[in-house]
């Protein structure tokens, strides 16, 4: 099950991962061969089986609307690589 | 001090008892471990900081560099996570200090927990206590070589597919992954969701137990946790009488499994009969066949969604550009290893339009197929055996050029994560002078059968865990 | 060749909880940047979602207002994409299992009811806000950075989305009146378009009369009222039928709308398509709605507007009862009509006069208005402005106003009368001509004359009468 270097660019992409040029290639080969590898679930029919998306068979897990102490402004930017007027700064999106 | 306070075969049970019977202060046992950091971790490499600062009334334990601590950094072995420092404590870090544990260091890990060699870690690699030139395995490496290297009496891990269960194979000491559902993970930087779970590693089953007992139990933070209804029962059956053991046909038959590790591994079923343990086969058709590719599905997808957070904005790396979008891909490549990159591709694929029922959709379901087999198998059986890694610890560079055979170190403890299921590895043996693990799987919820299968075992076989070169 | 326009609404209401949909900071406005948030909605590493109760019993409940059926499972689902806004690069929304689906809600139209079909209702979480920097002020294009304030993120929404069931802009705008009435009675949201508590996006296509197909659709977005959506749609739709007609074909895009110019403005192309990669959140657990819960929020259910609406259009018509009813009026006006006034003179009071004096319909006594309604026609029409002025107030008693009768007696009025039609001798000739209209201007001068103490109807009597047979 090969993947083609277009599909990976646009995995990429979708990843928002700059990928240079050498990692394209090696990554187009290695995930080919994980790919192939991994097909392997589409071996079986399972049509009838449901999915898993939890171990434990939990439902209606929830918590009553009170209000708790919001994180103090120091702390909410503590690691913020750039902030001005108590905001997150990144350029712009356009 | 050292007299007292020897660090290589001090127990967390002795540990608690110097300390209670006022032998020794928990700022001398610190102090005492932080000294045998400083002269061995430079060959190990086993932690990537250490705390100076006692605080707390108990013992110290070393906490995988995964789980955040609030005001102490914490990378995730990553670089797009060097110098974050948590505001906030993960829930299983503030059920330590409340337990009064003082917080050692932050253990070396693969980078976001991806990988069974620690040779992921952007900071380099741990290496073996038993042999320096090997693995400690992985993710968890840099816990399970603090443990049996003296480094630390006792530590949590993080456990996806075998990340706790395989370092303490290679490393010769105990590790539980827990019933998932049983520790909060609110706080541990997700790798799988639906996969991720915090454990203990120590050198003693009863150890393991009551450091389970003190993290574990429902965390409303987390809504995928539960609260575990029957107490922790410390070990202290030597004897196996009653116990059914079943130990899956299609697990030993794997031929990746080294005649060391299938000998080290029969003569410990062989034992366990002698104490009176009924043993027989059971079939997993699926589980070990489909295991694999099932969660080389599951995890990669979970983990593509978890790792969108680091883009350089609120926290991290940031490499600029003149663009969001720019700044967000470059971040993100620079800062992400190559194993990330590789899962956070696979994962996203395995999602994408197209491709979700053929991929994650269809593991979604081998999935299913891995519960009901193990389920089934639960009828008859108490626990499940298998050998924990088909290999003893390999050479440092082995197998880091081949992601597929890094994969396949996994092959045995996969399955039984997929369904949820408690795993333990006790040392069982040697092969060629280096530790081999016994996998216990349980049933949901069935740790108590596990510690007791697991500490009459390492009464019997009687061990040295010390490694040889550090006696 | 006929066109019908063929309209769909995609819906977000703001719900008021107290605290956000999967943390429990407090939602709220005016708080200071990143003041009300916390790990969970900063997206910090290892932290987990935990969803807010209210939320769930809320979206049950508006599912029920809607006639959904409530889902006995719903699964909570991850749409990944990046923006700076979404702090996790994914928002936690419902995919393929939401919380209620196939309802319908009955629109009253003039020409009779129409059925508009709710494909589904379902829990997702809001994102935070940006704020451009730079460039143009408050335009996107050359900012030279973005600032981030989470408060907002993590706001409980409920997304609507009905069948493309709606086939003019004046039924989408009742529609959306007929809903965000049942919204705000449901006590769940303000719903406010201005404030951003309510959003609207049409998606719009045309197509032949009669046909049953469905053309390519294009989205409107960023309206901020529902007339602005309302003209919105139907200059879409204009565009859509002349691209058709001229032999063009309707390509899918989005597209703001400036009510200001009437211009529709397609946003600029994405990169690439969207692939959000839904999948099951795998940090939260299916919500199964129990039996008790259901029954409760369906006890809590007022009766709602569109029932409302049916019953009052059996007694006046079914413009006003819309009216009445989507502006929180009718329980006013049936307390007013079962204290003994007339319905339509009631409505026509509480609808116009009470509205237009700011006089909030909750406080009035319906029986002092009642009152008020009846002597309408008697007392002089000043008197009685000023009652409506005050009808709200604490203690409000009608007596005093309905005591100054308006002046009707004739000889008092004939002489002011013929003054007024001697002032206007050429709208004399133009009335005999037969511009009936200009009664209302004599009389309207006579009321000025009296400074409004004349008995309107009294003066329009005498006034005809002057003026005679033509």
């Amino acid at each position: 099950m090969a993947i083609t270097r277009d599909q990976v660019v646009h995995v990429a992409r979708l990843a928002r991962l700059d990928l240079s040029e050498e990692e394209l290639a090696r990554l187009t080969g290695e995930l080919g061969a994980i790919l192939d590898a991994v097909s392997k679930v589409s071996e079986l029919d399972l049509a009838d089986v449901p999915p898993t998306s939890h171990p434990l068979d939990l439902a209606n897990v929830w918590d009553e609307d009170v209000p708790h102490d919001a994180l103090p402004l120091d702390d909410v930017l503590r690691n913020a690589p750039s902030a001005e007027s108590g905001m997150f700064k990144v350029p712009p999106t356009v | 001090m050292s007299a007292v306070v020897d660090t290589l075969r001090l127990t967390a049970e002795d540990a608690l008892g110097l300390v209670d019977r006022g032998e020794v202060s928990p700022a001398e046992l610190h102090a005492a471990y932080l000294q045998a950091i400083d002269e061995h971790d430079g060959e190990l490499h086993a932690y990537l900081r250490t705390v100076e600062e006692a605080e707390g009334t108990s013992i110290p334990i070393a906490l995988k560099d995964v789980i955040s601590t609030k005001g102490v950094e914490t990378t995730a072995g990553s670089r797009i996570l060097s110098g974050y420092v948590p505001v906030f404590d993960s829930t299983v870090a503030a059920r330590c200090k409340e337990a009064g544990l003082t917080l050692l260091g932050k253990t070396n890990t693969d980078e976001f927990a991806m990988g069974s060699s620690t040779e992921n870690s952007a900071f380099g690699p741990s290496r073996n206590p038993w042999d320096p030139t090997r693995v400690p395995g992985g993710s968890g490496g840099g816990t399970a070589a603090a443990v049996s290297g003296g480094l630390a009496p006792w530590g949590l891990g993080s456990d996806t597919g075998g990340s706790i269960k395989q370092p303490s194979a290679l490393c010769g000491n105990v590790g539980l992954r827990p019933t998932y559902g049983t520790v909060s993970r609110y706080g541990i930087v997700a790798f799988a969701s639906s996969l991720d779970q915090v454990g203990p590693v120590a050198k003693t089953v009863r150890d393991v137990a009551l450091l389970y007992g003190m993290v574990s139990g429902r965390d409303p933070a987390d809504s995928t946790t539960v609260e575990v209804d029957e107490p922790v029962r410390l070990p202290t059956d030597e004897r196996l009488d009653g116990l059914r053991i079943g130990v899956p046909r299609q697990a030993v038959a794997l031929e990746a499994i080294e005649p060391g590790v299938r000998e080290a591994f029969e003569a410990t079923i062989g034992l366990a009969e002698e104490l009176g343990a009924d043993v027989g086969e059971c079939d997993l058709p699926l589980s070990f066949d489909y295991g694999m590719p099932c969660y080389y599905l599951i995890a990669p997808a979970e983990a593509s969604s978890n790792l969108a957070r680091y883009d350089g904005v609120r926290y991290g790396l940031r490499e600029d550009a003149e663009t969001y979008r720019g700044m967000v891909e470059r971040t993100r490549d620079a800062g992400f290893g190559d194993e990330p990159k590789r899962r956070i591709m696979l994962g996203t694929y395995a999602l994408s339009a197209g491709y979700y029922d053929a991929y994650y959709g269809q593991a979604q379901r081998v999935r299913t197929l891995i519960v009901r087999e193990h389920a089934a198998a639960f009828e008859t059986f108490d626990v499940l055996a298998t050998p924990t890694s088909p290999t003893v610890a390999f050479a440092l560079g082995d197998k880091a050029a081949d992601p597929l055979a890094m994969y396949a170190c996994d092959l045995l403890t996969i399955p039984s994560c997929l369904a949820g299921l408690p795993g333990l590895s006790v040392p069982c043996g040697f092969s060629e002078g280096l530790p081999v693990g016994l996998q216990l799987i349980g049933p949901q919820f069935g740790e108590n059968v596990l510690f007791r299968a697991g500490h009459a075992l390492e009464r019997a076989l009687d061990l040295d865990l010390v490694p040889e070169r550090l006696r | 060749m006929s066109w019908e326009p063929v309209i769909g609404l995609e819906i977000h209401v703001q719900l008021k909880t107290r605290t956000k949909m999967f943390c429990r900071c407090p939602v709220g406005f005016g708080a200071p940047e990143n003041t009300q948030t916390c790990p969970v909605c900063l997206g910090f590493p290892g932290a987990l979602p935990v969803p807010n109760r209210t939320a769930i019993e809320w979206v049950v409940k508006l599912g029920l207002a809607l006639g959904c059926q409530i889902a006995p499972r719903a699964v909570f689902a991850r749409k990944n994409y990046f923006y700076p806004d979404l702090p996790k690069g994914y928002q936690i929304s419902q995919y393929d299992l939401p919380s209620c689906t196939n309802g319908n809600v009955i629109v009253p139209l003039p020409d009779g009811e129409h059925a508009v079909g709710i494909v589904r209702a379902h829990l997702e979480e809001d994102a935070a806000k940006n704020t451009h920097v730079g460039g143009r002020s408050g335009r996107i294009g050359g900012a030279d950075y973005t600032l981030v304030d989470y408060n907002r993120g993590g706001t409980p929404l409920v997304e609507i989305v009905t069948e493309p069931d709606i086939h003019s802009a004046e039924e989408a705008k009742r529609f959306l009146q007929l809903l965000r009435q049942t919204i705000v009675e449901l006590g769940i949201s303000d719903a406010e378009m201005e404030k951003g508590t309510l959003r609207v996006d049409a998606n719009v296509s045309v197509r032949p009369e009669g046909s049953n197909e469905l053309r390519t659709r294009t989205e409107i977005k960023n309206m901020n009222s529902f007339s602005h959506i309302a003209r919105g749609i139907e200059a879409e739709v204009e565009r859509q039928v002349a691209l058709w007609e001229s032999g063009g074909k309707v390509e899918q895009h989005t597209y703001d709308f400036d009510v200001a110019t009437g211009i529709l403005t397609a946003r600029r192309e994405k990169e690439e398509a969207d692939d959000y990669r839904y999948f099951p959140e795998p940090d939260l657990v299916p919500v199964e709605p129990p039996p008790e819960l259901v029954d409760r929020m369906r006890a809590e259910l007022p009766e709602l507007p569109a029932e409302r609406i049916r019953r009052i259009a059996e007694t006046l018509d079914h413009e006003r009862a819309l009216v009445l009813v989507t502006g929180g009026l009718d329980a006013l006006w049936h307390e007013t009509v079962a204290a003994g006034a007339d319905g339509m003179a009631a409505s026509n009071v509480i609808a116009n006069q009470l509205v237009g004096a700011g006089v909030d319909p909750a406080s009035v006594s319906a029986a002092e208005l009642a009152k008020l309604v009846g002597a309408r026609e008697r007392i002089p029409r000043k008197v009685f402005d000023e009652a409506i002025g005050k009808v709200g107030d604490a203690g409000f008693a009608a007596e005093p106003y309905l005591a100054q009768e308006a002046v009707s007696d004739a000889g008092a009025l004939e002489p002011i009368v013929d003054a007024v039609l001697a002032a206007n001798p050429a709208q004399v000739e133009q009335y005999r001509a037969g511009k009936d209209g200009l009664l209302g201007f004599f009389v309207g001068q006579v009321m000025k004359e009296t400074r409004g103490q004349a008995d309107a109807r009294a003066v329009n009597e005498l006034v005809r009468a002057k003026l005679g047979s033509r």
